[in-house]
């Protein structure tokens, strides 16, 4: 599903990944761990195809990235849900709307989606919060909005960058509840953190990122 | 069952409550409301230059017309000849003449009154050599001047006839002077136009990038984005040029009406040179559509730049 060799990454005249080479396996789960600035976000962006690596193979479902155009990406992006650290939920769109987001801009007519959306916002604990604006949700209910507008499409590949950084440790245990449920529907799951805790509450292969180096903790 | 029915009307309730989706791409922000403003601002801007245009235009032609449709006939007093039999042969001839509607001359009081400036009043003309007038008015019709001309030189030598084609030419290159800096006015005003409201519109679309990005991120297609964009530039283009263009139709309306009511006996002269006609208004719609085709195309061509240099 994701095959990385020898990837470099250079953002502005940095080196921030060097030479990383891992595969994730369709269905599988994992953690991206490592300190700060280690390149966890970076690697997130490489692999739903915000960058491009500088040197080396990244191929996304079968298909080498950098033989894709513009229109090929966004196809496959469809096939990617992306939980951002700051939630990069739009301001004036209602938490529904936010969630719907995905669906529409797949040409879908708000009518034909507005059950599932409902059902969705329900399940993620927001069922009463739809018609609110993101400025008005706490931090933990944003991340649950980023969530659900990542898993609307029910993806093959969710990448969650600090999911459970800004909620206490009850809830970050809920939502690796909702992780761990959407891996056995057959999503393959990379959540980059450093919280060793919840690390600890799955038992699941560990990634670790060091100064742009990756190490395997199988 | 029961539960189901409550699930049910629960769903029906909540989903009565959505509001209308609203756009993707923000109305409303302050870059928003910026580019608005200069639309609106530009496109008053413009109207009123090619309203203005358009008056000097009309009045131009109404000066054109009304010089050439009236002669002038100058009967000299001479040693020998009876001024008086010349003056009567002239507008005898004259009223005969093709293309004519009436020929009048100058009497003892009008002829005072235009040599008041160089002599003063109370002068009595009659005592002065002065050469007599007589106005003749065309009908509008071919009028044969040449004819007149050569009648006038047989019967009365001491006449002559001014056409008033000096004064026609220099109206006219007036006129066109006047029409010809106020074109390049609307020109340049257009070009201020379609700078500014490009670079208006090219802020708004880098306000919004994190939009775009985030479009990208959930899957968007390039031109699912640029439709959302160029939707929402057409509006705001839309609104600003309505909202310049009609304050400018309602001024125009407003002077005309002002002047109509205010200035009097010679309302009618001045009303009649600053009252657009619907061809005006068409011009000023006009520029409203250019400004909002601007917008539209300006709008098109930077969030295209934009999406390129995110990919």
């Amino acid at each position: 599903m994701v095959r990385l060799e020898k990837v470099d990454l250079h953002y502005r005249g940095a080196a921030v990944l060097k030479d990383v080479s891992f595969s994730v396996a369709p269905g599988s789960f994992q953690f991206l761990t490592g300190p700060s600035g280690a390149g966890k976000t970076s690697l997130l962006r490489l692999l739903s195809l915000s960058l491009r690596p500088s040197r080396g193979l990244l191929a996304l479902f079968g298909r080498d990235v950098s033989r894709l155009g513009s229109e090929e990406i966004a196809v496959l992006r469809r096939r990617i849900g992306m939980v951002f650290q700051d939630f990069r939920l739009l301001d004036h769109l209602t938490t529904y709307e936010n969630v719907a987001l995905p669906l529409r801009v797949m040409g879908r007519e708000e009518p034909s989606y507005r059950a599932v959306v409902i059902e969705l916002l329900r399940w993620v604990g927001l069922g009463d919060r739809m018609h609110v604006l993101p400025p008005e949700l706490s931090d933990g209910e944003k991340q649950r909005a980023a969530i659900a507008r990542a898993i609307m499409v029910r993806p093959e590949l969710l990448l969650a960058d600090g999911p459970t950084r800004n909620v206490d440790p009850s809830l970050a245990q809920r939502m690796l509840r909702l992780f761990v449920e959407l891996h056995r529907s057959g999503t393959a799951v990379i959540i980059a953190t450093n919280d060793i805790a919840l690390m600890d509450q799955y038992d699941a292969r560990r990634l670790v990122l060091s100064e742009g180096q990756l190490y395997l903790d199988e | 069952m029961n539960a189901r029915v409550t699930i049910d009307a629960q769903f029906q309730t909540e989903a009565a409550q959505l509001r209308p989706t609203a756009p993707i791409v923000p109305n409303g922000t302050a870059a928003s409301r910026a580019l608005m403003g200069v639309i609106a601002v530009m496109t008053f801007v413009a109207a009123l230059a090619i309203g203005a245009v358009h008056l000097v235009q009309g009045a131009a032609a109404q000066w054109r017309t009304d010089v050439g449709r009236e002669i002038t006939l100058e009967v000299r007093p001479t040693d020998g000849r009876n001024i008086e039999a010349d003056v009567a042969k002239a507008m005898q001839i004259a009223g005969q003449s093709r293309g004519v509607a009436s020929a009048q001359v100058y009497g003892k009081d009008e002829m005072a009154k235009l040599i008041s400036p160089w002599l003063g009043t109370g002068v009595d003309p009659s005592n002065l050599p002065l050469p007599r007038l007589i106005v003749v008015r065309l009908d509008g019709s071919e009028a044969n001047l040449a004819a007149l001309r050569t009648a006038l030189a047989k019967d009365v030598p001491t006449a002559s006839l001014d056409e008033g084609s000096h004064w026609s030419a220099e109206l006219s290159t007036a006129a066109d002077t006047v029409l010809m800096a106020g074109t390049a006015l609307l020109v340049l005003v257009l070009l201020a136009t379609i700078l500014s409201v490009t670079v208006a519109t090219r802020g708004a679309v880098a306000a919004n990038r994190p939009v775009v990005e985030l479009l990208h991120a959930v899957g968007a297609r390039d031109q699912f984005v640029a439709g959302e964009f160029q939707r929402h530039f057409l509006t705001l283009g839309a609104h600003g040029g309505l909202i310049g263009g009609g304050a400018a139709a309602l001024l125009f309306a407003a002077a005309g009406l002002a002047a109509a009511l205010l200035s009097g006996p010679a309302g009618g002269v001045l009303a009649g040179s600053i009252i657009l006609d619907s061809r005006g208004y068409a011009g000023i719609f006009g520029v409203a559509l250019t400004v909002i085709a601007v917008t539209a195309l300006a709008s098109r061509l930077t969030v295209r730049h934009t999406l390129k240099s995110i990919h």
